[in-house]
């Protein structure tokens, strides 16, 4: 049996891990390697060695993306993690107990569905619908109603203050419903005797959710903050579509992937494109790395 | 096991997937490799075909059984003008040529990868939004010297050479470092657009001078109309193009000369100065501040409403709003008013150029072929049946003649002509796409507000000088 044991399993990895490196591994090695270059797409790159990197150290668009990188890795999952809680719990352990088991409240089944409704939506048709809802005249949703009540529209995407905050708000309605439901099923796997023994005590349903929920559901809450920081690193089909003048107004709302879009296929600058991308990756790792090093915490075991 | 090859060119796809499969199994990195992968590009080249003879019928001297293949942009003007019109007429002269047609919103999507790979389209229209930039094509030796084309006797009259049948300025807007590369084939003309019916009810007229202008504007913002627009979302160039011109009126053509050709300072010349200060004043008096966040097609819709007085744009626009031009509408250009009594040019001097640009590949199989399809269109049977189908002028002299334009495109033609030889163009956004795009947001930054002439035309200028100094940007003079 143990003789034919490495011919077997690398039979079983040969084709996917031939895939993974021809479709994957490749194509970002090569980023590295086409960052080294001036490529501009069409005949053989040129190599320049550091020159791109150097360069983007004193690129206002860069850093500027990088500084809203920041702001979205704060406020989205703080946001977003806040409020499906807050659903999650609702929705779950939120109503009264009949029969010694949690319920969550009136109507819990029918509300689950509605919040995982723009987790099905495309992520263009979003941000195409935000536009309508944003629109700053009275042809806007929250606007068209705003300027019948006489008030003056709200300038949403394009005053360079509130156009991000805009877009966030857009990120977060997007990501909650996801986030309901995988904190709803942290919460099912939740026994129902702990919040029996803690109701028994006196506890009241803020105690229970910061005593009992919480500390219980700490490793879902950590995947989520790994995703959502993630997905604060991307958010560029929204800033994309949605934003002023491509990030605008006068890159109030840009975003890495939107200056990398624009130097690789506006400016045909595929070498400095993909030094943007090589950054955009260390950013991604380390942010990763030490989310999962700083939020390491023994889990409860029940 | 050597895995790096001397001469990538000599890799086909079997070998490189069989060495990318053997590095997946040994996990072994091979940089060297993967240069064979994506950037290879122009390694490998297309065999060409060889010339056929040269006659009268013709004087490029294509092989008359050559296939070619011809790409076409499918936006404002179609694809009926190539399959209906052009694609016959070389199908006439070279019955036994194959022609292979493709149309696309995306061009760059489509061709990016075939240039990479060394196997590029003869003929191709490279315009919309994901066009290719043509200074990185030309600069990386991909388009075709169409010195030989404009040379070549036109179809025809054969006395009579294919460059003197178009409007002068066409060679010149398609040339880079004076070679023309590209063919631009529509004739555009740019200014400002208001709707004949609403100036009629109102009494209104055009303006000729700055106060008149502004008189008009105070009187159509009396109505409850806003007088001026452009939208700031996608199409701020509408409104820098307006304050380019308004330059050039005021300090002559070398204004824009100098802006092209990126002369230190160019833009903080006096000329752009008045002109951006004037047109601030515009933006904070007659702009509806909502307009920022707004899209060319919905600004355009609120004109066709009469809800918006003036609009700046090229003389595309009425064949882009007929869906929604309510009848009687009228559409009718006025060019860019004078600022002073003292401007270089006239009031009737305007911005006008050729537009919806062509090339040939220079590295695709039969570049003669591509050429030859350029003589075609450029034949006056080419040029009407051109205008027949999609409404709008070429550059070719005679083609539109006897022609009746709707009424958009007939004002624009009188202005042109009105215009004489205080006719101008400017160049530096399809050299320079980074240049285009600070100018876009700057011209937004200005326009409503957040800052002024003097603020805006230094950072232009900055990014002027920034690309001035990359050395690993082409760069053009004219």
């Amino acid at each position: 049996m143990r003789h034919g044991k490495y011919p077997f399993v690398i039979g079983f990895l040969f084709a996917p891990v031939t895939l993974y490196v021809v479709f994957v591994i490749a194509p970002y090695a090569q980023a590295f390697q086409i960052s080294m270059t001036n490529w501009r797409g069409l005949s053989a790159p040129q190599w320049v060695g550091f020159d791109n990197y150097r360069r983007l150290l004193d690129d206002g668009a860069f850093w500027k993306a990088v500084q809203h990188h920041g702001v979205l890795l704060l406020a989205l999952p703080l946001i977003t993690i806040a409020i499906a809680l807050f659903f999650a719990f609702l929705l779950n352990v939120g109503g009264k107990s009949s029969g010694g088991q949690r319920q969550g409240v009136w109507g819990a089944k029918f509300y689950r569905v509605v919040f995982f409704f723009p987790q099905v939506l495309a992520v263009a048709i979003i941000a195409v619908l935000f536009q309508m809802v944003y629109r700053p005249n009275e042809s806007g949703l929250i606007n068209g109603v705003l300027m019948k009540l006489g008030f003056d529209p709200v300038l949403f995407l394009v005053r360079p203050n509130l156009a991000l905050w805009s877009i966030i708000a857009v990120l977060v309605w997007q990501a909650v419903g996801f986030y309901v439901v995988l904190f709803s099923a942290g919460m099912a796997s939740i026994p129902g005797e702990i919040y029996e023994a803690a109701e028994m005590d006196g506890a009241t349903k803020v105690t229970l959710f910061f005593r009992v929920t919480l500390p219980l559901l700490w490793d879902t809450l950590q995947v989520a903050w790994v995703y959502l920081g993630i997905a604060a690193f991307d958010a560029f089909a929204i800033v994309a579509v949605l934003s002023v003048d491509g990030g605008g107004p006068d890159g109030a709302t840009t975003v890495l992937a939107m200056e990398i879009y624009r130097n690789a296929f506006v400016y045909s600058k595929y070498g400095y494109a993909s030094a943007m991308g090589v950054a955009l990756f260390f950013l991604t790792l380390t942010f990763a790395a030490l989310t999962l090093r700083l939020s390491k915490r023994e889990s409860v075991e029940y | 096991m050597s895995i790096t090859p001397e001469h990538p060119a000599a890799l086909d796809r079997r070998t490189v997937l069989r060495r990318a499969a053997a590095v997946g199994m040994l996990a072994t990195p091979a940089i060297g490799l993967l240069s064979a992968c994506a950037t290879s590009g122009g390694d490998e080249e297309n065999e060409q075909v060889a010339g056929g003879t040269k006659s009268a019928t013709n004087p490029l001297g294509v092989k008359d059984d050559a296939p070619i293949e011809v790409v076409i942009f499918n936006g404002g003007y179609g694809e009926k003008y190539a399959t209906d019109v052009h694609e016959p007429l070389y199908k006439k002269a070279f019955p036994k040529a194959e022609i292979k047609h493709q149309s696309t919103q995306a061009i760059s999507t489509i061709l990016q990868p075939r240039f990479a790979s060394g196997k590029p389209p003869e003929f191709v229209n490279n315009s919309g939004e994901k066009l290719m930039d043509f200074g990185a094509l030309v600069a990386d030796g991909q388009l075709q010297d169409l010195t030989e084309l404009w040379d070549a006797p036109s179809v025809d009259d054969p006395a009579k050479k294919v460059r003197d049948t178009v409007v002068p300025g066409t060679i010149e807007a398609g040339s880079f470092n004076g070679k023309p590369y590209v063919l631009y084939y529509v004739s555009t003309v740019f200014g400002i657009w208001y709707s004949g019916k609403l100036f009629k009810d109102n009494g209104w007229a055009p303006a000729k001078t700055w106060d008149e202008f502004i008189t008009l504007l105070t009187a159509i913002k009396a109505k409850g109309i806003t007088p001026y627009g452009y939208a700031g979302a996608n199409a701020a160039y509408y409104q820098w193009n307006v304050i380019l011109t308004q330059a050039a009126k005021i300090g002559g053509v070398e204004v824009l000369k100098n802006i092209d050709n990126l002369e230190d300072g160019a833009w903080k010349q006096d000329a752009v100065k008045q002109a951006a200060t004037a047109w601030a004043e515009v933006g904070s008096k007659f702009i509806d501040k909502s307009f920022e966040g707004l899209k060319h097609t919905d600004v355009q819709l609120r004109q066709n409403q009469y809800k918006v007085g003036l609009y700046p744009s090229g003389d595309w626009l009425e064949g882009e709003q007929k869906k929604d031009t309510p009848s009687g509408f009228e559409y009718q250009l006025m060019p860019v008013p004078s600022l002073t009594a003292s401007d270089k040019l006239p009031a009737t001097a305007l911005r006008a150029t050729a537009g919806e640009g062509y090339f040939v590949s220079a590295k695709s199989a039969n570049p003669k072929g591509g050429l030859e399809y350029m003589r075609q269109m450029l034949s006056k049977a080419g040029a009407k049946g051109f205008t027949e189908v999609v409404k709008a002028p070429t550059v070719v002299t005679a083609g539109s003649e006897g022609f009746a334009f709707p009424p958009g495109v007939a004002s624009s033609q009188a202005a042109l002509k009105a215009a004489g030889q205080d006719v101008f163009n400017l160049y530096f956004d399809g050299w320079y796409k980074e240049l285009d795009t600070e100018a876009r947001t700057a011209t937004n930054e200005l326009m409503f507000g957040r800052i002024n002439a003097d603020a805006y035309l230094e950072r232009i200028q900055k990014r002027a000088d920034a690309i001035k100094k990359d050395s690993s940007v082409a760069k053009f003079k004219r």
